[in-house]
């Protein structure tokens, strides 16, 4: 459905939500594959790594154990010093690992499906923040990060860590920690895109 | 708080590793390099099938977050269901030790509300965020700048948190079979099909 230049109002339970043209993630390709498909084949992926690896899916702490490495090199009396690093010593580990081959399993995809980008703004954010918004755009990304790291590692795992393997295995943390990261995110989302 | 230290004393654990015989580290002398390989091989499957879910989408990511498309919904009920059956049987059979982190209350509601602002405003998680940068959305580079920006800044305040956020209402390794009182079997046995319905109506109500 195409939307006029005006912005028009969707009403959700109870309250009028304002969208920009071109602000509906609908009018954009969706997955390639089933969502169950995949979301199953994650679930088998996350049995053979605590089978042959005996670690869950996570991808957090290896932007921890990125920035300790970087930490290390910059000062690291200092570095070492810190509780956490101390009880998590910064290393290439199975972790960072996991973390680089998802970034090359995600390039084969998309050359594979042709999809792959190569792009700096998403035609959704285009669509609201127009095209001359990199700058914003970067230093919200960033911004998101820093929020998003420190976040994780408070809760103890991001969406992978408690948002799959956490709940899996029925961990209480894990399905709080999953259902605030979805509080905090949709009143995010919502200031961003329907405000 | 730390799930590398918690592994480790698994993975040295030297029952489990008989138990499971050759069969899984054929190369014992390498073991360790086995792993790093291991992890990387995961992690392609895993990158492979975040891009194919469409979660390496910003626009995929942000319609979850506006309640507007539910492919994350549907790839991460799929995934818990799945494993969750998957992983439980293992353990019934002794195969495979349970990781589960540590519930503390007040830390996984102030980090994870800290973390879904961080959502929101990235648009890509940090698992998702790897994917999309395989993908080529190139923005992911500065959320990636402040991903380590952020679990440095952590670290910088670790030893303080732990003396106060983590102490209040810490549980230790709390399950919902615990929450209830109840053990885990007829909790799976009630609990996964109720995950399931779920799952039907979110496909049965939402477009997308």
């Amino acid at each position: 459905m195409r939307r006029s230049t005006l912005s028009g109002i969707a009403v959700m339970p109870g309250l009028a939500v304002a969208i920009y043209p071109g602000t509906d993630p609908l009018e954009y390709p969706g997955p390639a594959w089933s969502p169950y498909l995949v979301g199953s084949l994650i679930g088998l992926l996350s049995m053979a790594t605590f089978y042959f690896s005996a670690k869950p899916l996570g991808a957090s702490s290896a932007y921890a154990a990125l920035a300790g490495m970087l930490g290390r090199s910059v000062a690291p009396k200092h570095t070492e010093s810190l509780k956490y690093f101390d009880e998590n010593p910064p290393v290439v580990g199975w972790g960072l690992m996991l973390l680089l081959g998802t970034v090359v399993g995600a390039f084969l995809a998309a050359w594979t499906g042709n999809e792959l980008t190569g792009q700096w703004l998403s035609p959704m954010w285009v669509a609201r923040f127009g095209d001359d918004s990199l700058s914003l755009r970067l230093v919200v990304a960033l911004v998101g990060g820093l929020f998003m790291a420190f976040g994780a590692r408070l809760a103890g795992g991001c969406t992978s860590g408690h948002g799959i393997s956490g709940t899996l295995q029925l961990s209480v943390g894990s399905w709080i920690a999953v259902i605030c990261f979805f509080i905090g995110g949709i009143a995010t989302a919502m200031v961003m895109f329907r405000v | 708080m730390a799930p590398e230290s918690h592994s480790l004393t698994h993975s040295d654990s030297r029952s489990a590793d008989n138990s499971r015989g050759n069969r899984e580290h054929p190369l014992k002398p390498q073991r360790f390099s086995n792993q790093l390989l291991l992890g990387v091989l995961f992690g392609v499957i895993f990158g492979f099938l975040l891009q194919k879910g469409g979660v390496a989408k910003y626009h995929v990511l942000i319609g979850a977050l506006l309640l507007e498309d539910f492919t994350v919904v549907k790839v991460m009920l799929s995934a818990i269901i799945v494993g969750c059956v998957g992983i439980f049987c293992l353990h019934s059979f002794n195969l495979v030790k349970l990781h589960i982190k540590p519930t503390r209350y007040a830390a996984n509601v102030i980090g994870g509300l800290l973390f879904g602002i961080g959502f929101g405003l990235l648009g890509y998680c940090p698992g998702t965020g790897a994917a999309a940068l395989g993908q080529g959305n190139w923005d992911v580079l500065s959320g990636i700048v402040g991903l380590l920006l952020g679990s440095y800044l952590f670290a910088e305040v670790s030893g303080l948190i732990s003396q106060t956020i983590n102490t209040w209402g810490e549980r230790g390794k709390l399950t919902l079979p615990d929450l209830i009182r109840t053990k885990r079997t007829p909790f799976l046995l009630v609990w996964v099909p109720v995950l399931i319905v779920v799952l039907f109506a979110v496909d049965r109500f939402t477009t997308r």
